[in-house]
């Protein structure tokens, strides 16, 4: 006869085999008896968080800094409701999150019991997968196969919904065994005719790029070693998506930047230019293709993905490789060193013209912008905070609008899993929480979230998360007093109609950290702003700091709506320059 | 710029729609069913008709049978989402054209009448195996299988007899010959 735990034990016992330190969660009702077995299993550690979204969120942080998956422990109804967010952001940016939730008893599910909500239904489109557990006797082998789930093909979030009364039955547990293949669904499916095709085109193209996105940090750390390996083998051009920032050095001089909406402009032309298109783990994202009929016309694309659903999905292709970038990248560079030794030599004169093309848009210099020495610009902030933490090996966790684009143009990532934002979904409010999860995770690391003052108010409560368990975190609040993007939009679009965009009363943040126990820093004036940010970094307490920049700056280069990536608007110097020349109205 | 206020792109051109039937094996169990239709609601496919049913009792196979339409790339979107379900073990994909492939759908008609109208009914109901599943003096009710436009027609042309209701089902596909899908 086996040993027979109870389900609340049975989560722990998976939790503890799958190798699981840290969960973030908050109790309640539903999940009660998980909650009282907690200090019988001292290898998992809780976090407490303030708010469900806060903990997926965290969650979402600690994920995407190890590679490893975060996991969430919340209760029935609103505590489900409120981790949809959260969710729905994993779910749009793959990151692997295991959502544990509290249910109502199973007789009183489907009577609108106390507490009580469809939660496999609501969360059915945000997930992966998403389980209601039925029997305790199928618990280990749901939660087992959740993480699997999660952590397996293209990440992402997944939810197993566990009864109260299912949490005190007693039943058996059973370890995972490393099973095959998931239900059919493996994806290397590629094959040496796909790599050899690849290397030929990579052979014959005179303006090729790289376009590479989160897929590579998803892969793991040997997949950024992969990718720097081969572009610096062919010494092609590469771009990168703003969940790609950090898969290849931003300072090394083939990197062009990030591309897209708030591309730079070298980036975005190269793109559109090129004869040779190699994305590697990327998905034609509306904010990266612009115009999609007019985007990159001539070129030979290549699609390189773990998700066969993301290849034709919004960009016909010419070439899908479908497979783990890791292993992918393995197969061309076995291939590619085999027979094209010595290529980025032998091949310099083939792209030699593509490189002056180049050079030519990066004399436009597109992230430039015009300094000032009263007030402080928000690119200044995030150049200053670079330079005095560039030293450092810093996490870098973002919410969502202006500062986010700005944080991705001026901040030069080099390694992967560094930088933590919110891409796809776009979730304001996002960055805080996230910096907790991340500070949890690498506890002697410096963790920054830069951060706009509209989006942090969203989530603010969980400072008193980073007081609690003494995680020196730094909010870095770019303060313009507007929704910076929407204002931004409304300037350009909606003829300077600011309807609601400006927060009046916004508290002061300051004090504010004060309140919570932690240290409040104001910066004025671009004078006091690198002794301010040194005094940020030499304080070992979570620290909010309120930068007070200009309220009218926009965020250049963009791509403006509808438009293809070869008509960008380009920041006031340059619009100055070329309402003398004339030309600059063709750009708008 | 001046006429585009939106931060999405527009649409692009309006392609051509073709219609497809796509067959989904899946593992019968607890919300299988919405996990599929709310993929198709979720990312804006239709549904023109669905038939499902569990197919396997031993192994717990149920086949989902989909009616849709859709450009070709969106057609292709839809098996690929399809397949990326943990429950789905194989997605197939016909043309509703394809000569190698059996489409059935069935229908019940009521009819309210006099004799001799019932007896009209049931003779144009001939062309599509009628089944005579109930009789009185003053009605009955006629099973057919037939394709979904022929169904169409018929429900039109039958209201003359005395047809008052109808009943059908999805369409359901299976392929000629001796091959079955992988």
């Amino acid at each position: 006869m086996p040993k027979l735990y109870s389900g609340a034990e049975i989560v722990f016992k998976c939790l503890e085999d799958q190798n699981v330190s840290h969960i973030f969660g908050y109790p309640g009702g539903a999940v009660l008896p998980i909650y009282d077995e907690l200090k019988n299993f001292n290898s998992i550690k809780h976090i407490l968080v303030r708010h469900e979204q806060g903990a997926g969120h965290a969650a979402e942080g600690y994920a995407r800094s190890t590679g490893k998956p975060g996991v969430l422990l919340v209760t029935s109804g609103p505590g489900a409701t409120n981790a949809v967010t959260a969710l729905t952001d994993a779910y749009m940016d793959s990151v692997p999150l295991v959502c544990i939730t509290g249910q109502v008893p199973t007789h009183l599910i489907g009577t609108d019991a106390f507490q009580e909500c469809d939660t496999t239904g609501i969360t059915r489109p945000c997930t992966k997968h998403n389980w209601l557990v039925k029997d305790v006797n199928d618990l280990a082998s749901v939660m087992h196969k959740a993480f699997e789930v999660a952590t397996t093909g293209r990440p992402g979030p997944v939810l197993v919904d566990i009864p109260k009364d299912i949490q005190f039955q007693k039943g058996k547990y059973k370890n995972f065994k490393k099973v095959k293949k998931l239900n059919g669904k493996s994806h290397d499916n590629f094959s040496q005719k796909n790599i050899d095709e690849l290397v030929k085109l990579i052979s014959k193209a005179k303006k090729p790029i790289f376009y590479t996105g989160g897929g590579v940090i998803n892969s793991g750390p040997k997949a950024s070693e992969l990718l720097r390996e081969l572009v610096y083998a062919t010494g092609f051009p590469i771009t990168s998506t703003l969940q790609g920032l950090g898969c290849f050095p931003a300072d090394d001089n083939q990197f062009l930047g990030m591309l897209g909406m708030h591309g730079t402009y070298e980036a975005n032309n190269a793109m559109y230019s090129c004869d040779l298109m190699i994305n590697v783990g990327a998905r034609f994202d509306d904010r990266i293709t612009g115009k999609i009929d007019e985007f990159s016309p001539k070129s030979k694309k290549v699609h390189i993905d773990i998700d066969p659903s993301s290849i034709n999905k919004n960009v016909k292709v010419d070439l899908a490789i479908v497979g783990d970038i890791k292993s992918v990248l393995t197969s061309t560079l076995k291939t590619f060193k085999k027979t094209k030794n010595n290529f980025s030599k032998s091949n310099k004169h083939q792209t030699s013209n593509w490189w002056e093309q180049i050079q030519k848009w990066r004399s436009k210099r597109s992230l430039d912008y015009i300094g000032n020495e009263e007030t402080i610009k928000p690119q200044y902030a995030i150049e200053r905070l670079y330079e005095l933490t560039k030293d450092k090996d810093t996490y870098i966790t973002t919410e969502v609008g202006q500062h986010q684009m700005w944080a991705a143009q001026h901040y030069k990532f080099n390694k992967p899993n560094r930088w933590m934002t919110s891409g796809g979904l776009g979730t304001m409010g996002y960055g805080l929480p996230a910096a907790v999860g991340v500070q949890i995770a690498h506890p002697k690391k410096l963790v920054v979230d830069i951060a706009g003052e509209a989006s942090v108010l969203m989530t603010m409560q969980e400072m008193s998360t980073a007081v609690q368990y003494n995680l020196p975190i730094k909010i870095f609040i770019l303060n313009n007093e507007y929704m910076g993007m929407v204002r931004q939009w409304q300037e350009l679009l909606h003829d300077k109609n600011y309807s609601e965009s400006y927060t009046a009363a916004l508290p002061d943040f300051v004090k504010m950290a004060e309140a919570y126990g932690c240290v409040g820093i104001r910066a004025k004036t671009p004078e006091e702003l690198d002794d301010k940010i040194i005094e940020m970094l030499n304080t070992d307490r979570p620290v909010i700091f309120d930068c007070l920049v200009d309220k009218q700056e926009n965020c250049y280069p963009m791509i403006p709506s509808g438009k293809p990536h070869n008509q960008m608007l380009l920041g006031p110097k340059d619009q100055k320059d070329k309402k003398i020349t004339g030309k600059g109205r063709t750009l708008v | 710029m001046a006429n585009s206020k939106s931060a999405y792109s527009f649409a692009g051109k309006k392609q051509k729609l073709d219609t497809h039937i796509i067959v989904v094996w899946v593992d019968n169990e607890a919300g299988v069913l919405a996990r599929v239709v709310g993929l198709f609601s979720g990312r804006g496919y239709n549904i023109e008709s669905l038939a499902v049913a569990e197919v396997d009792q031993k192994e717990n196979i149920s086949r989902i049978t989909i009616v849709t339409t859709g450009t070709p790339q969106v057609v292709d979107q839809i098996k690929l989402q399809l397949k990326k379900l943990v429950p789905v073990h194989k997605v197939a994909d016909f043309k509703r054209e394809d000569k190698n492939v059996i489409f059935k759908e069935m229908a019940l008609f009521k009819f309210v009448a006099n004799n001799v109208k019932l007896n009209r009914a049931f003779e144009a109901c001939k062309k599509f195996n009628p089944v005579l599943l109930d009789k009185t003096t003053k009605s009955n009710v006629i099973q057919i299988t037939a394709l979904r436009r022929e169904i169409d027609n018929m429900s039109k042309n039958l209201k003359k007899f005395g047809l008052v209701s109808v009943s059908r089902t999805g369409a359901v596909a299976m392929t000629r010959g001796s091959e079955i899908f992988k």
